[in-house]
């Protein structure tokens, strides 16, 4: 693996050497190592792209980590990713994408996870997408995540996207089951002339399932982003759903949070707000000696911290 | 030492809100009084760069501030704690102790900061600055603020408001520490009489003007003199 490589897979993974646990490295669209243990298995599918990640029931305190690495400019990579948590299980999964692309033709990768929990098993999932390199190709990413959250599973979702990427279009399905519980938290920073879609579906179908779908993003440039999140309340539950926008320069936001209520005893609830960064917030910053500049970039590092 | 030669703010409709007004803040302990919509926190946040004023100068020290920048001049030396404090998601009452300080600020400095202002350093430096505050916390976060900055010139605008009276003492230490420790100017804005009694020197503004200047012996027994909160109108009436 070569530098460009190993800093990709710092930024997406956190990791920088090899990780703890089990773990699946993608790199250019091939495997370029693994390792599994006693609870997790990583098997490569037979019928398309991808891997399925098996974890055991009763799995504890144990991680997966799952980076993609695309260095080669035109490169186009789809794979799907299955995970299968088994009963009781606690387990924190990694997976992320880096693309460096210094060529003129354009990059992407496609994945599609979906995730199948077993009753009352943990899981927190943490995503994070980077692109770098000067070249003036694309660097696309479109990933597809289906949640399945049996009786009383629960999930927690960091998605982060911070720069880097020209276009994304997120889409999240999830359904939830009795007593199950899922809570997203997106943090997205968009520049030049990105778009980035967030498209999110909650099907609350269970007795006393929740949801709380969270967003928190910065759009500048010229940079647009739309955020879209559904939550239907099909049963005795409780849904909430916050988009927090800050704009700048000419940047746009468009959030539609799309509540329905299907059952008497669904409680639904959505919040949105969008704005530049408060004119007082800048100026305190400045009583302390920082500039407009400084002032800003603090403003927006603990937005989305 | 600051001085304002001549300060002039008017809005638009012509409507003057400080009208001509020049005094001297030497070192010391000096209050900034007077009635509601008189125009002192537009004089404090002229002498901070908030506000741009439409006549006059600002000197600190012999040098004119008056194009300065809000930035310029708190590197400069002024500190200026808002009356209506600020809230921030995401930034910890951590962050803001080290952008006020200039530099990292260690657990135990960020520690004595807060308990200087009553707070437990354990249950807040990790504290979003956010809307889960009460008004009276996010007061003693923009003290801790000032203390963190040690400047040589620092106003604080109604600093008692929301804060109950078990922490009316500890603030008025807080000054008396501060004025102490740096030897500067401290600013206070307030209608408070125990605040006003531990000043060295009382300015008085109403209606855009300046009403009186002197000594906490020569302002204090005038303003004493009249009814409970009529004490600065009445003033306004005798001079006028």
């Amino acid at each position: 693996m070569d530098s460009i490589e190993k800093n990709l897979l710092a930024e997406v993974a956190g990791i920088h050497e090899v990780p703890a646990g089990a773990y699946n490295i993608r790199a250019n669209g091939a495997l370029a190592d693994r390792k599994t243990t006693a609870n997790i298995n990583i098997v490569t599918k037979t019928d398309k792209p991808g891997i399925d990640i098996i974890i055991a029931p009763g799995t504890k305190n144990e991680s997966v980590h799952i980076p993609v690495i695309i260095s080669q400019t035109g490169l186009k990579d789809l794979v799907y990713n299955d995970f299968f948590i088994g009963e009781d299980a606690d387990v924190t999964i990694v997976a992320g994408c880096g693309i460096h692309n210094c060529g003129d033709q354009t990059a992407a990768h496609d994945g599609i996870h979906t995730f199948y929990l077993g009753k009352n098993s943990r899981v927190k999932y943490i995503e994070k997408h980077y692109g770098e390199g000067d070249g003036t190709g694309g660097r696309i990413m479109n990933p597809t995540t289906v949640v399945e959250l049996s009786e009383g599973a629960v999930m927690e979702m960091e998605t982060t996207q911070i720069r880097g990427i020209d276009s994304t279009n997120r889409i999240t399905r999830a359904k939830l089951l009795d007593n199950a519980s899922l809570i997203i938290k997106e943090k997205i920073l968009t520049h030049g002339d990105q778009t980035a879609v967030s498209d999110f579906t909650v099907d609350l179908d269970g007795n006393n399932s929740s949801a709380n779908v969270i967003s928190r993003s910065v759009a500048k440039d010229y940079s647009k982003q739309t955020f879209l999140s559904r939550i239907n309340g099909n049963n005795q539950c409780a849904g909430h759903t916050e988009c927090d926008a800050i704009i700048m320069d000419h940047g746009s936001v468009t959030a539609m949070p799309q509540l329905t209520a299907n059952h008497v005893d669904a409680s639904l609830i959505h919040e949105a707000a969008i704005g530049k960064i408060a004119g007082e917030q800048l100026d305190k910053l400045m009583t302390l000696g920082l500039t407009e500049k400084e002032a800003e970039e603090q403003i927006i590092n603990g937005f989305l911290k | 030492m600051l001085e304002l030669c001549n300060i002039q703010y008017e809005v638009e409709g012509n409507k003057e809100i400080l009208k001509d007004i020049s005094l001297k803040i030497e070192e010391g302990f000096v209050a900034l009084t007077g009635p509601n919509g008189g125009g002192k926190s537009t004089l404090a946040k002229i002498i901070a760069g908030l506000i741009k004023p439409t006549g006059g100068k600002i000197i600190l020290d012999g040098e004119d501030i008056t194009e300065l920048s809000i930035t310029e001049r708190a590197n400069k030396g002024i500190s200026y704690a808002f009356q209506q404090p600020v809230r921030f998601k995401g930034l910890t009452v951590a962050d803001l102790l080290t952008l006020a300080a200039g530099k990292n600020t260690s657990v135990k400095e960020a520690c004595d900061i807060l308990s200087e202002v009553g707070l437990c350093a354990r249950d807040y430096v990790d504290r979003e600055v956010n809307a889960s505050l009460s008004g009276g916390e996010l007061k003693r976060i923009e003290i801790a603020m000032i203390i963190a900055r040690g400047t040589k010139f620092s106003i604080f605008d109604e600093p008692e408001a929301g804060i109950d009276l078990w922490s009316f003492n500890s603030l008025i230490k807080v000054f008396e520490k501060m004025h102490k420790e740096i030897k500067g100017s401290i600013l206070i804005i307030s209608h408070q009489e125990r605040i006003l009694n531990i000043a060295d020197k009382i300015i008085v503004i109403a209606n855009g003007q300046l009403q009186k200047i002197g000594t906490r012996e020569e302002v204090l027994p005038e303003l004493l003199d009249t009814t409970g909160e009529c004490a600065c109108n009445l003033l306004l009436e005798k001079n006028g």
